[in-house]
C-alpha cells in the first residue's frame, strides 16, 4: 500500500517557522511508524532529523505526536493509522530541528523529584528484603522508559510548563512506595506543592499517553493519598 | 572549537559505562559522554536475567557457574578471568540491588532466579535457577539504577556527543578524545588521565539484528585506528529467537519458563540434539540446530523459521514473567502467545570479540610472547599447558562491556553473563582508575598535536561531497554481505567473497554523499560517519574468521566441522595499519592449572 504522511518540519538554520512536507511512502500495514521515517530519510530526504534507537519500544528515543497523540514512532504500526499519517514533534517542548525536541525540562523535572534510592543504613551483607507483594507495589512504576509521551500529553503541562508532570510524579512514586526508601519526607517535600501532585487533575491523557501501558493517574494518586496522610 | 578537562572520560552510558563511571566517581572527576541519552542505551534492552551463584531458590557454587562459562566459551575463553567473573558476580548483584535494583522476588523476599542457557548445576547435570531478573525487562532496571547512581554521584554528563577518536599522545599514553556535539555541530578535545571505551557492540553490521540501529561498532573502530588491536571478532553470536524478520529479541527467558521451540511437524526438535539440556542448550548450538532444521526442510512452511512455542505455559506465568515479549508479540506479529506460536529466526545479538583487556579492563596493544609459541599446548601427561607471555599496556585506556574482550566469553557466550559482564568488569574498572589516579597522580597528559585534525577532516570530506551513493544503499549491501557469507554458518569460499566484497564496499562507504549538509543536529552526518565504523568492524570479522579454519563456538566453518585444539586454541588479534593492510597475530588462551581445576580442561563440547 501507499501511505501519504504528513511531518511538521523545522531547520533552526534555514527556517524561521515550522512548515508541513507531505511524502509518498510505499508501505506495508505491518510496517512501524519509524519504518516509514526511515523510509524518507534513506530513500528520499535525508535531512529529516529524528532520534531513534532500539527500534521497538524499550528506549524511549521515538516519541513524538502522531496523528494528534504522543507515541513511539517505533511502536506504532501502519495498519493502526490508515493511509494518511501525520507526525509532529513532543508538545511544548522547545524544536531542535524537525521531530528533535529539547528534552532538557523535562529530565529536570525528574531529577527533581530525587530518582534514586535512597537509604542512608549501612547495606546489609546480602540483598535487603522485600515481599513480592512490596515489589508488586512499585512493578508497573519501573517499567517507564522516560519518553516523555505522558508528559507531553498532559493538559496541566500544555497550561504550566513548570508542572513536574506525570513521569516525574510517577518517578517519585516508584521511590517512595519502595519498601527500601527512606526519602519519602523530603520527595513528598517536593512532591506535595501546586506544581507538583495538586496540579494533576486526573485528566488520564497520560495513561492514553503511556507506550508501556502505565496506569500513570492511578499511582499519582496513590502518591497524592499518600502525601494528605503525611499531613495529617 | 572547546577544550574540556576532566581525570576521567567514559565514552558510552550502558551498564558497563554508567557501573565504571559511579565507582570511579567514588575518587575521581568523572564524565560520561553518549552519542544518545544515557537512558536510551541498549543496555535497556536486555531481557532475561543476569546470572550469579546467589543459591535463593536451590544450591549453586561460582564454580559451577564458572564450569558453565568455560565450557559455553568452548574452551576459549581466559579461565583467570572467567573465575573472577564468577566470584564477583554475587556481591556485585548484591551491590546493584543496594542502589535500588527492584528485582523479581522469591516468596520470603530475597533476589528470585530462573534457569537460563547453558548455567547447570553440579558440572553439567541439569539447567539450575541462576538468573536473577525483573521480569522479562532486567537490563531497563539495571540501566535506569545505574543512571540514577550516576545522577545521585554528581558524575558529568555530556549527552548526544559523538566521540570521532581516541588520543595517545607521542608517549604512548592516553590523552583523552575528541567528540562531536551533535546538536552544535562542533568538535570538541576531552582531555583525561583515563579513558574508559564502553561503547557497546556492533549488530548493525549483519542486516537482521536484535541491536538498537545505534550498535554500530563505534568504540571497535575507534580503538583500531588509534592502533589498537580487536581479539576474536570472528566469533559473533547469533541467538537463536529473534522475531522472523524483524530480528527482535525475544528472550532465552521464555525457553528458561518452559517455552519449547518446535518445527514444521510440531517437533520439539532440540531434544534430539542436546538431549539433556534440550531447548536450554547455549545459543550457538540452538542457532545451528534451527538452521539444519531449515535446511532439512523442517521450518514452517517450509521456509526460513521455527516456532517459539510457549502456548502450554499458564496465562499468568506469561503475564507476570514474561509481559514485555507477550507485548511485543501482539504489537509486531499480531499474536498472542499464550494462543499462539512466535515465529522466530536466529538473529545477530552479540560480540564475543573487542578490544582485548585484562580483568581489570586494561587495554592492551601487543603480547609479547616469552616461550615463543602463539597457542596452548599439551604437556606429557596430555594436560593444556599456558605458555608465558606478557601484555604491552595502552597507558590509562580501559574497556569493558560488549566493546571489550577481556576475554569471559570465548567463542560463545552464555545468555545473562553479558549483563554480568557489564557490571562486574565496569565496576573493577572504575575501581582501578581509582587506584591508578592514586597511585600515578592526576596529571593531565600531554595532548598530541593538532588532536581534532583526523575527526575534522573526516566530517568536513562527508559534508563537502556532492556526487556518490546514498548511505543507506552501502549499508544495507554492506548488511546483506555479512548475512550471506559471514553469519551462522561459514566456508572458505563465502570468506573470500566476504573479503573480496568489503574492499569494494569500503571504497564505496567513502565515497558516500548525503543530504543534510547543515551543521545542527546532522544525524545523516552521523549515519555516514557510523558507516565507516561498520566497515571496519565488518573487515576485522572477515579476515579473522576466514584464517580460523576450524569451529569453535559461534565460528561455524562447514569445511573445517572440527574444534581444533592442537592448532587453534589461541585469541586471534586483528591489527589494521594506516596504510589499509592488515595482520592477524595469536596469543595463547589462559587455562589455569589442571590439578586444581579438572574441570576446565578442553574436552568435547556435549549437552
Amino acid at each position: 500500500m501507499q501511505v501519504t504522511v504528513k511531518i511538521k518540519r523545522f531547520n533552526p538554520e534555514t527556517d524561521e517557522a515550522p512548515h508541513w512536507e507531505t511524502y509518498h511512502v510505499p508501505a506495508d500495514p505491518m510496517d512501524r511508524v519509524l519504518d516509514l521515517l526511515n523510509y524518507i530519510k534513506w530513500h528520499i530526504d535525508g535531512t529529516l532529523t529524528y532520534r531513534r534507537s532500539c527500534a521497538h519500544g524499550v528506549c524511549g528515543s521515538d516519541a513524538m505526536r502522531i496523528n494528534g497523540e504522543n507515541k513511539l514512532a517505533c511502536s506504532v504500526l501502519v495498519k493502526d493509522l490508515g493511509p494518511e499519517i501525520t507526525i509532529e514533534p513532543l508538545p511544548v517542548l522547545p524544536v531542535i530541528k524537525d521531530l528533535v525536541v529539547d528534552m532538557t525540562s523535562f529530565f529536570r523535572k525528574y531529577e527533581a523529584v530525587k530518582p534514586w534510592l535512597i537509604n542512608d543504613d549501612p547495606p546489609p551483607e546480602r540483598e535487603r528484603l522485600q515481599s513480592p507483594r512490596d515489589h508488586a507495589l512499585i512493578e508497573e512504576a519501573t517499567k517507564c522508559i522516560l519518553c516523555g509521551a505522558c508528559t507531553q500529553s498532559c493538559p496541566s503541562t500544555w497550561a504550566d510548563p513548570d508542572y513536574l508532570g506525570p513521569a516525574a510524579l510517577l518517578k517519585a512514586y516508584r521511590f517512595v512506595f519502595d519498601s527500601r526508601d527512606q526519602g519519602t519526607e523530603e520527595r513528598l517535600r517536593i512532591v506535595d506543592s501546586n506544581q507538583g501532585l495538586w496540579k494533576c487533575y486526573t485528566i488520564f491523557n497520560c495513561v492514553e499517553a503511556c507506550p508501556k501501558e502505565i496506569d500513570v493517574t492511578r499511582w499519582i494518586s496513590a502518591l497524592k493519598r499518600r502525601a494528605v496522610t503525611a499531613r495529617y | 572549537m572547546a577544550i574540556f578537562e576532566h581525570e576521567v572520560v567514559v565514552v558510552g552510558a550502558g551498564g558497563a559505562g554508567l557501573m565504571a563511571a559511579r565507582y570511579a566517581s567514588e575518587g575521581a572527576d568523572v564524565a560520561v559522554l553518549s552519542k544518545l541519552h544515557p537512558l536510551r542505551s541498549h543496555t535497556g534492552a536486555a531481557q532475561g536475567g543476569i546470572c550469579a551463584a546467589l543459591g535463593n531458590e536451590e544450591e549453586d557454587h561460582w564454580i559451577w557457574h564458572a564450569f558453565d562459562t568455560v565450557k559455553g566459551s568452548d574452551y576459549l575463553g581466559d579461565q583467570d578471568a572467567i573465575v573472577i567473573m564468577c566470584q564477583d558476580a554475587p556481591r556485585t548483584i548484591i551491590e546493584l540491588e543496594h542502589d535500588g535494583v527492584p528485582f523479581s522476588r522469591t516468596p520470603d523476599g530475597k533476589i528470585a532466579q530462573r534457569p537460563f542457557g547453558g548455567h547447570t548445576r553440579n558440572f553439567g547435570e541439569a539447567p539450575v535457577r541462576r538468573a536473577c531478573y525483573a521480569a522479562d525487562r532486567t537490563g531497563h532496571v539495571i540501566l535506569h539504577t545505574l543512571y540514577e547512581q550516576c545522577l545521585k554521584r554528581k558524575v558529568r554528563f555530556y549527552n548526544e556527543f559523538q566521540v570521532l577518536d581516541l588520543l595517545i599522545n607521542p608517549d604512548g599514553e592516553v590523552a583523552g578524545v575528541v567528540a562531536y556535539e551533535i546538536r552544535t555541530g562542533e568538535i570538541h578535545t576531552f582531555r583525561a588521565r583515563a579513558v574508559v571505551l564502553a561503547t557497546g557492540g556492533y549488530g548493525r553490521v549483519y542486516k537482521t539484528t536484535s541491536n538498537a540501529h545505534a550498535n554500530t561498532g563505534d568504540g571497535f573502530a575507534i580503538a583500531l585506528r588509534a592502533g589498537i588491536p580487536l581479539e576474536d571478532m570472528e566469533f559473533v553470536q547469533f541467538h537463536p529467537t529473534g522475531m522472523y524478520r524483524l530480528g527482535i529479541l525475544i528472550t532465552e527467558g521464555a525457553r528458561g519458563e518452559g517455552g519449547v521451540l518446535r518445527n514444521r511437524l510440531g517437533e520439539r526438535f532440540m531434544e534430539r540434539y542436546a538431549p539433556t539440556v534440550k531447548d536450554l542448550a547455549p545459543r550457538d548450538v540452538i542457532s545451528r540446530c534451527i538452521y539444519q532444521e531449515i535446511r532439512e526442510g523442517r521450518g514452517i512452511d517450509g521456509k526460513d523459521y521455527v516456532y517459539l512455542d510457549l502456548t502450554h505455559l499458564s496465562l499468568k506465568q506469561i503475564e507476570t514473567k514474561l509481559p514485555e515479549i507477550a507485548t511485543f508479540s501482539k504489537i509486531y506479529l499480531g499474536i498472542d502467545p499464550s494462543r499462539e506460536p512466535i515465529p522466530v529466526a536466529p538473529t545477530c545479538h552479540y560480540a564475543m570479540g573487542g578490544i582485548p583487556t585484562d580483568p581489570d579492563g586494561r587495554v592492551y596493544r601487543a603480547v609479547r610472547l616469552l616461550e615463543g609459541r602463539d597457542g596452548n599446548y599439551q604437556d606429557e601427561q596430555g594436560r593444556w599447558v599456558t605458555p608465558r607471555f606478557e601484555l604491552e599496556y595502552v597507558p590509562g585506556l580501559y574497556a569493558a562491556g560488549e566493546v571489550a574482550c577481556v576475554s569471559v566469553h570465548g567463542a560463545n557466550r552464555l545468555g545473562t553473563n553479558s549483563l554480568l559482564d557489564l557490571v562486574v568488569f565496569g565496576r573493577r574498572v572504575g575501581k582501578a582508575i581509582v587506584q591508578q589516579l592514586e597511585r600515578e597522580g592526576r596529571r593531565l597528559p600531554a595532548l598530541p598535536d593538532d588532536p581534532e585534525r583526523r575527526a575534522r577532516q573526516t566530517l568536513e570530506a562527508i559534508l563537502s561531497r556532492s556526487e556518490g551513493e546514498s548511505v543507506a544503499q552501502v549499508r544495507a549491501d554492506l548488511q546483506q554481505m555479512m548475512m550471506d557469507n559471514v553469519s551462522v554458518f561459514r566456508t572458505a569460499e563465502t570468506l573470500q567473497q566476504a573479503r573480496q566484497a568489503i574492499a569494494e564496499i569500503r571504497n564505496r562507504a567513502e565515497r558516500v554523499r548525503i543530504d543534510d549538509h547543515g551543521r545542527q543536529f546532522n544525524t545523516d552526518l552521523m549515519e555516514a560517519w557510523e558507516l565507516l565504523s561498520l566497515v571496519d568492524v565488518a573487515e576485522s570479522i572477515i579476515h579473522s574468521a576466514e584464517a580460523r579454519t576450524e569451529s569453535r563456538g559461534a565460528h561455524s566453518r562447514e569445511d573445517y566441522p572440527k574444534r581444533d585444539d592442537a592448532r587453534w586454541l589461541k585469541h586471534t588479534l586483528f591489527y589494521r595499519y594506516p596504510d589499509g593492510s592488515v595482520e592477524l597475530r595469536y596469543r595463547p588462551v589462559t587455562i589455569l592449572p589442571a590439578e586444581q581445576y579438572p574441570f576446565f580442561q578442553p574436552k568435547e563440547r556435549k549437552y
